[in-house]
């Protein structure tokens, strides 16, 4: 029960505190209250984890402090910063029953039996393990084990955070929607605060209210669905939410226009003064891109397939050499060729650098 | 689909079947041929059915009461052996390093005297303990103890244990040192995360984890223990009087001392049977801690 404060936090592996741009986790700074359901997402390799790791204590930062409630834990051990974690591979302990798998976290800290009963009676209710709870452990399923682990991260009620290190990564697809569902009931019911990292778009969105968008060690950025879905604040959360991804294609851009492989499309805003020597780009997603006839007027690309995914379909079409992704409008036959491209100009975003500019009204 | 009968499958086994038949089954058979039969030499021999086999069992006669006797003497080394060898050998392998140089420095030196070879290690320690010149046994006398492998029971079997335990140990710790290592980070974490002390990760977690290896190495020192031969030959000759007398040394001694064929044959049958039972019993257990390990389906589904 804490809200977490991250004071320009950051780690190296290596212990070279020279060059940050080597660093695993790239200073960051940053505040999660209490109760809330966060998800760290980006791909293998961009630092989540670490920085979850760092969080639980299992690695020291190299740099910056971690704040529960205002209070500086980053000394303390992970025993003693009353955390839960529950790693991607379940871990079992193979001679107990599944009733002492989820009473040991409580057991070790000295809580009274009656209350350690109760409160296990409790979790295995929440995660359908009644009725093994008197079975061995090690004689269960993945999933079954998975949900023992994931029981032992919840069955602790005073833990300032619940963190998910890619929980779900041994569960069958269509017990994946379950489980995932069942932990945003219980984290409705409990009140805990949940940080749950993955690679997986789908998991991170239903499941947290704020997304953190990890890229190459940084945050790039952290937001609810609906912002990274309409306002990515960098192309790389563009291209990484959203399937078929955002589209980033090259442009000069000038007041309210841009200029996309000789031809002008139209800007909802005024981008003067962009930073002087910057590489631009707009991005714009496939969802606000429609197909049309290729009339004059309208940016024209060439064809290369259409994806059908049955509720909608996109085109894959090239603009010069950029690759790009547009909606086929329902009920729209799709020429053979060459095809326009109409933008709708709320949602096409000018990023510098890779970063999005606001743009003036 | 219908099977392709082909006989000639036959001839791709015959080989290791002649092998086999050469290295292992004609020359038990002698053996077997041996057991049923007495001979006074000049290669005369006469029948004598089960009697060999008999007076073994027999504790009353002479052949019988010196079997027993080293069969005990066998079965209570084998029992020291492994009460003292598995508990330290966990505990060496608890306290070796887990990275770095450190890591090849210990697996070299630990796997050293497995190296050496068996009647080296006998000739080591036959020194090594002796109270004129032996370093152990000049400095244990010199201190006020009155050790002397030759005279005393004690100090002999004491000898041929400590030197089982030098000789051996390692084996038990490499084993474990290869289970522990191969339980992954994530368990330790969890240990950590979930309030756990040190006794409570040894006990619910490596120790578990060993269980598998553990019982590999129960078994190999047993099997080992069990035909111990040349250490003792070398340091002790299976004296002071008999007290270090096991099997394999009886055997010997029956087979090449007295030239009593019948005898040994018999011997070697009931020594090679109880290894074989006890190979067996050993299989089965092991088989059945894995089938044990096999996840039931809990109907989560």
């Amino acid at each position: 029960m804490a809200r977490i404060d991250l004071v320009d936090l950051a780690h190296s592996y290596s212990g070279n505190a020279a060059d940050p741009e080597s660093f695993a986790l790239k200073p960051i700074s940053m505040t999660w209250r209490q109760g809330g359901a966060y998800a760290l997402l980006g791909p293998s390799g961009c630092g989540k984890t670490t920085l979850l790791n760092l969080i639980s204590g299992i690695v020291t930062p190299s740099r910056g402090k971690i704040l529960f409630d205002g209070v500086d834990i980053t000394p303390l051990s992970t025993q003693k910063r009353n955390i839960a974690q529950v790693f991607q591979f379940p871990v079992i302990y193979d001679t107990m029953t599944v009733g002492q798998n989820l009473a040991f976290p409580l057991k070790n800290r000295g809580v009274p039996k009656p209350e350690i009963d109760a409160r296990v009676a409790e979790i295995a209710r929440l995660l359908d393990l009644t009725p093994h709870l008197g079975r061995k452990a090690t004689r269960l399923t993945a999933d079954a084990k998975q949900k023992i682990s994931l029981g032992r991260g919840l069955v602790r009620s005073d833990v300032a955070a619940v963190l998910f290190d890619e929980p779900l990564t041994v569960i069958d697809p269509e017990l994946k929607w379950q489980l995932r569902s069942k932990l945003k009931a219980l984290h409705r019911a409990l009140d805990l605060t949940m940080i749950y990292v993955t690679h997986d778009q789908t998991e991170a969105l239903t499941f947290a209210d704020t997304v953190v968008v990890m890229h190459d060690g940084r945050v790039v950025q952290s937001g609810t669905p609906a912002e990274l879905f309409d306002k990515p604040a960098h192309t790389f959360v563009g291209y990484f939410i959203g399937s078929p991804g955002m589209n980033i294609v090259p442009a000069v851009v000038r007041g309210r226009e841009a200029l996309i492989d000789g031809h002008t499309i139209a800007l909802n805003r005024n981008y003067d003064g962009l930073p002087a020597g910057a590489r631009i780009e707009i991005g714009v997603r496939p969802e606000f891109v429609d197909v049309a006839q290729p009339v004059p007027g309208l940016l024209s690309a060439n064809i290369e397939r259409i994806d059908d995914l049955g509720r909608i379909r996109f085109a894959r079409v090239r603009i010069g050499d950029a690759k790009f992704a547009a909606r086929v409008p329902p009920g729209f036959s799709v020429p053979d060729n060459v095809a326009g491209l109409v933008f709708d100009p709320s949602h096409v975003h000018v990023y510098a650098d890779s970063r999005l500019i606001e743009g003036s009204a | 689909m219908d099977k392709t009968i082909n006989q000639k499958a036959w001839f791709l086994v015959l080989p290791v079947f002649l092998v086999v038949a050469f290295s292992a089954i004609l020359p038990l058979m002698t053996v077997v041929n041996y057991s049923m039969q007495d001979t006074f030499g000049n290669n005369q021999f006469f029948w004598n059915g089960v009697g060999w086999f008999k007076e073994l069992l027999d504790p009353s006669t002479d052949l019988g009461e010196r079997f027993l006797a080293s069969l005990g003497r066998n079965l209570f080394f084998s029992a020291v052996i492994l009460a003292i060898e598995v508990p330290l050998g966990i505990v060496v392998a608890l306290s070796m390093p887990r990275e770095g140089w450190r890591v090849a420095a210990c697996l070299v030196i630990m796997a050293l005297p497995l190296l050496i070879p068996w009647n080296v290690v006998g000739t080591i320690w036959q020194i090594f303990g002796r109270p004129d010149i032996g370093l152990m046994g000049y400095v244990l006398n010199s201190i006020g103890l009155n050790y002397n492998y030759v005279s005393n029971e004690f100090d002999a079997w004491a000898t041929v244990i400590v030197m089982d335990v030098w000789h051996w140990t390692s084996l038990v710790a490499l084993l474990c040192y290869a289970g522990l290592k191969s339980i992954p980070d994530a368990y330790y974490q969890a240990a950590q995360i979930d309030g756990a002390s040190r006794w409570a990760v040894f006990t619910a977690i490596q120790l578990p984890k060993m269980n598998r290896v553990l019982l590999i190495a129960v078994l190999l020192r047993f099997m080992d223990s069990f035909m111990i031969y040349t250490e003792p030959f070398v340091v002790t000759g299976g004296g002071p009087g008999n007290s270090t007398t096991f099997v394999s040394i009886e055997l010997v001694k029956i087979a090449l001392g007295q030239f009593d064929l019948g005898k040994a044959a018999a011997l070697s049958l009931v020594y090679n049977l109880i290894i074989i039972i006890v190979c067996w019993v050993f299989y089965t257990v092991m088989t059945n801690a894995g089938a044990e390990r096999r996840p039931v389906d809990t109907g989560a589904k």
